[in-house]
């Protein structure tokens, strides 16, 4: 009974195609914004920053990427992680070799270089479509890394491709604290959801959505392949690569070519399937997720063990962390497949008659 | 010359091991449409369950015996737990299942029989064969060309079964058509079990020649990234695709990782070896271009 | 009966001849379009009508023949620019995009109409939002001439058959399209769904003078509503004409009802 929209009617399309159509909604995206905004900053500390809340909403931009390729355009990437790579080298390399270019304009040029690499990448969607394509997408993934390790020029010649982000100076601050850094990553972050929002409800989404759902009637209609699957492509791994340079630059500090690796990239596609493909919200809650459930399982597998006295060390729990996550992909897959995102909004469903539910 | 026709022998023989995953891979999806990322995590787990029994004491042949009964166990549960649960999901989402399942694999088998690298010994000798040596001067391992035959036996055993037995033209009708094999009274799921079970069984094959080769590791998993060109390559739902396009990604995967790097540290300065990480992909991913359905796929027409 | 005048021949099909490796769907089939007309395409199952559909606006590429529209020869269509030279279509097997809602499936209808770019899109910025709404004004209009204002936000996915047919043909009716083309709209439907239908049809055809042709079994349906029958057997044309003169056609009675020995 609290959550209707009962009572509120839409006399113009302009309303009814707002972005937050409900008050209930906009009134909660309102309150976790003014919370992400002020109350963490002023009462957050920092391991909450630096362990969990940056690269969550990093996590985030990446998986948002991915699921505007994945889930809105329907082709499967298994190369995410490697756009990420090319973002942070991208950034590292403006930083350097630019002079006074301002770090802001770094992470643009960082995100359109990935969105070139993404386009060369795309070019075989326009033969193949499904496994084919997916498993081309895994070309990109390990021939990006292997670039980035063998070319030395790339990483301005450190050992084994090593790189150390430059330091973070906007209008002549310097972003040095974890709490600073949080808010740049969230405004950025923040920024880009709404783009994406924006994106997926004008005519480029639906041209998406249409190629993902039926592709010769797409064609019928007049949407050219071609242009929206490589724009699928670019805009997606502009997502990536603006991820990756955050990565670098406000969460790791120093990286190298082998963290993107597949791993990573399985990571980020494990967050859309548990978050919901094709929603916005669910990058974000397949990224909390799927960051949280190692802490928690560190946390608790000793825990349980002792209880129970079995003999447990470090790579047993990360064997056991393997096999939940690989667990939980089969189960929500077959519970539900469109993920955290599906179980919110019947939550949301239910929460309108509640509690009165007759 | 001689060093050429070598190094492309050497990539013909472990093309042949690339072929043997690749087989299992196109197993299950001619008969189930399920591209099972968890091929690779299965010649892991198999090859685990041979040195797990060993390890308990059991020879050799009981070990191997005991793996394929995990295997086919294996496969049912599979079957019945996940797939059963997914059908008439889109292939895509199968897929990830599969992805998942791999991920389960991984975590579950070290938990189960260890995860420190054990060697598997078939009593085949890895040595160069001393006539070839003599006359050609050219080095080829025993072994490789053990491997090389059980991999062609394996192969014919196969076909044998698929073309000859009644299980195997239910396979046939299953790859065919689920919904008319269905209404002909072929039980679809005990077929689905069969065939994860024959696909354990070949990733048990390949799991013991890789293993005896490069001891029983985790690395194990990841015949599977090499042997996904080896299906764009030949094709998903083509066992000789599987074969020659395996022999011609070991070859050619081989000889590129001897001749580009010099060209390329010609160029650059530099050391560029590792190729082999990516070659194999951006090859198929060419010849893609050229024939979107691979070496022996059938070309498909969208009806509207 | 509508009141709209035939014109002249708006599209001229050519000796279209298409193969499918060694299959011959169409062999040498020649006839014409004009312009505000019904024009209907009967043939027993297997004939190679929708094959025909195809060919029209370049899913399929034929081997030989020339399509002549509006003056313009070429060979083959392609499926964007004959969606952007006025063609829209339905299909006989639903092709709805079944992830998105009605709305968002007749407003792919207008892609093509949409200029900005997708940098404006994104930003919600001025001229992206009036166009999305100028759109909307136009997708609500068809929405009220198929009277499906109340499954609006639906996902087409779960609507049953019947509105998805009628879904359809809004998609192809958003486009505005100059000619229509629909593979058998009323397949499958109950009697009071098809008058629906041909009702549908005969005021597009007669409000907006839009050309359609159309393939159909029902032989009532296609004889009432149709201007000019072409009449395609195993891929080859065997009548063609108004329904009267193809009803007596002795070779299209043996296609359909068997030769007499």
């Amino acid at each position: 009974m609290f959550y209707r929209e009962a009572g509120q009617f839409k006399s113009s399309y302009a309303a009814d195609q707002q972005i937050f159509p409900i008050r209930q909604d906009r009134i909660g995206i309102a309150a976790i914004l003014i919370a992400a905004f002020v109350a963490v900053p002023l009462f957050g500390n920092e391991y909450w920053f630096v362990a969990i809340l940056i690269p969550f909403l990093i996590f985030a931009l990446a998986a948002l990427g991915l699921n505007i390729l994945t889930g809105y355009a329907g082709q499967l990437s298994l190369g995410a992680a490697a756009f990420m790579a090319v973002g942070a080298y991208a950034a590292y390399n403006f930083q350097l070799r630019v002079d006074g270019i301002p770090i802001l304009v770094s992470f643009i040029c960082a995100g359109l270089t990935a969105a070139a690499v993404g386009i060369v990448f795309g070019l075989p969607s326009l033969r193949i479509k499904g496994f084919y394509l997916a498993v081309a997408t895994l070309a990109a993934q390990f021939f990006i890394v292997w670039c980035l390790t063998k070319f030395p020029w790339l990483s301005n010649n450190s050992s084994s491709g090593v790189i150390s982000a430059q330091r973070i100076i906007i209008f002549g601050h310097e972003f040095e604290s974890a709490r600073e850094k949080y808010l740049l990553v969230l405004c950025i972050v923040v920024l880009m959801a709404m783009m994406a929002k924006n994106m997926a409800r004008s005519s480029i989404g639906r041209a998406w959505m249409a190629v993902r759902d039926m592709d010769v009637a797409a064609e019928v209609v007049g949407i050219r392949l071609m242009h929206t699957k490589l724009l699928a492509f670019a805009v997606s791994s502009f997502y990536c690569g603006v991820a990756g340079a955050l990565y670098a630059f406000c969460y790791l500090g120093s990286v190298e070519p082998d963290g993107f690796s597949l791993d990573l990239s399985f990571k980020i596609l494990f967050m859309i399937i548990v978050g919901g493909v094709g929603t916005i919200l669910g990058s974000f809650l397949g990224a909390a997720f799927i960051l949280l459930l190692p802490i928690f399982l560190n946390v608790t597998l000793p825990w349980i063990a002792e209880l129970l006295h079995l003999p447990i060390n470090g790579a047993t729990v990360s064997h056991i962390e393997t096999m939940v996550f690989g667990a939980l992909i089969m189960f929500f897959l077959i519970i539900e497949p469109h993920g955290l995102a599906r179980l919110w909004q019947i939550g949301k469903e239910k929460l309108r008659l509640w509690p009165f539910p007759h | 010359m001689q060093f050429f026709i070598e190094v492309t022998i050497g990539g013909l023989l472990s093309g042949v091991m690339y072929s043997l995953v690749a087989l299992g891979f196109v197993l299950i999806y001619k008969a189930s449409g399920v591209f099972n990322f968890a091929q690779g995590a299965m010649v892991y787990f198999a090859a685990l369950c041979v040195v797990g029994c060993v390890d308990k004491g059991a020879p050799l042949w009981l070990a191997v015996i005991l793996a394929f009964i995990i295997m086919v166990l294996f496969g049912i549960a599979t079957e019945k737990f996940v797939l059963r649960k997914l059908v008439n999901q889109p292939p895509i989402t199968l897929f990830m299942a599969t992805i998942g399942l791999a991920f389960f694999i991984e975590g579950a088998a070290p938990i189960l029989w260890g995860d420190t690298v054990r060697p598997v010994d078939l009593g085949i000798v890895d040595d160069p064969i001393a006539a070839i040596m003599d006359s050609t001067g050219m080095l080829i391992s025993t072994f490789d060309l053990a491997a090389a035959g059980i991999a062609a036996l394996l192969v014919a055993v196969l076909a044998l079964f698929f073309q000859k037995t009644k299980i195997g033209r239910a396979l046939r009708a299953v790859a065919d058509d689920h919904q008319a094999a269905l209404s002909i009274g072929i039980p679809l799921q005990h077929i689905w079990a069969i065939v994860w079970s024959v696909a354990g069984f070949v990733a048990l094959v390949a799991g013991l020649l890789w293993g005896a080769r490069n001891g029983v590791q985790f690395a194990l998993t990841f015949t599977a990234l090499k042997a996904l060109p080896v299906l764009i390559l030949g094709g998903f739902t083509s066992v000789p695709g599987a074969i020659v396009g395996g022999l011609i990604i070991g070859a050619s995967e081989k000889l590129a990782e001897i001749y580009i790097p010099p060209v390329l540290a010609g160029w650059f300065g530099g050391n560029f070896g590792g190729i082999e990480g990516w070659f194999p992909y951006v090859m198929a991913l060419l010849f893609l271009l050229v024939r979107p359905e691979g070496l022996f796929g059938e070309r498909h027409i969208d009806r509207v | 009966m509508s009141t709209r005048a035939i014109g002249d021949v708006i599209l001229d099909l050519q000796n279209i001849s298409l193969r499918f490796g060694g299959v011959k769907a169409l062999t040498d089939i020649s006839f014409d379009v004009r312009e505000h007309e019904i024009r209907a395409i009967i043939g027993p199952n297997g004939a190679g009508k929708s094959s025909m559909l195809n060919v029209i606006n370049g899913v399929y590429r034929p081997q030989e023949g020339n399509i002549v529209f509006r003056g313009e020869k070429r060979h083959n269509m392609e499926p964007h620019k004959a969606a952007e030279a006025g063609f829209a279509r339905t299909f006989q097997n639903i092709a709805l995009f079944k992830g998105m809602s009605v709305l968002d499936n007749l407003m792919t209808g207008r892609n093509l109409k949409m200029r900005s770019n997708f940098l404006l899109q994104a930003l919600w910025w001025g001229p992206a939002r009036r166009e999305e709404l100028e759109h909307r004004r136009k997708v609500e209009e068809v929405i009220d001439f198929l009277e499906i204002e109340h499954i609006r936000k639906t996902p087409v996915g779960r609507l049953p058959y019947g509105l998805q047919k009628r879904v359809e043909l809004g998609r192809a009716l958003a486009a505005e399209p100059s000619i229509l083309l629909l593979d058998e709209p009323m397949a499958g439907m109950n009697v009071e769904e098809k008058q629906d239908m041909c009702r549908f049809i005969l005021d597009v055809n007669d409000q907006f003078g839009t050309t359609i042709i159309l393939i159909e079994h029902d032989m009532g349906v296609v004889m009432d509503i149709s201007d000019r029958v072409v009449v395609l057997d195993y891929g080859r044309k065997i009548g063609d004409g108004a329904p009267d003169e193809v009803k007596n056609n002795p070779d299209v009675i043996a296609a359909y009802l068997g030769t007499q020995h």
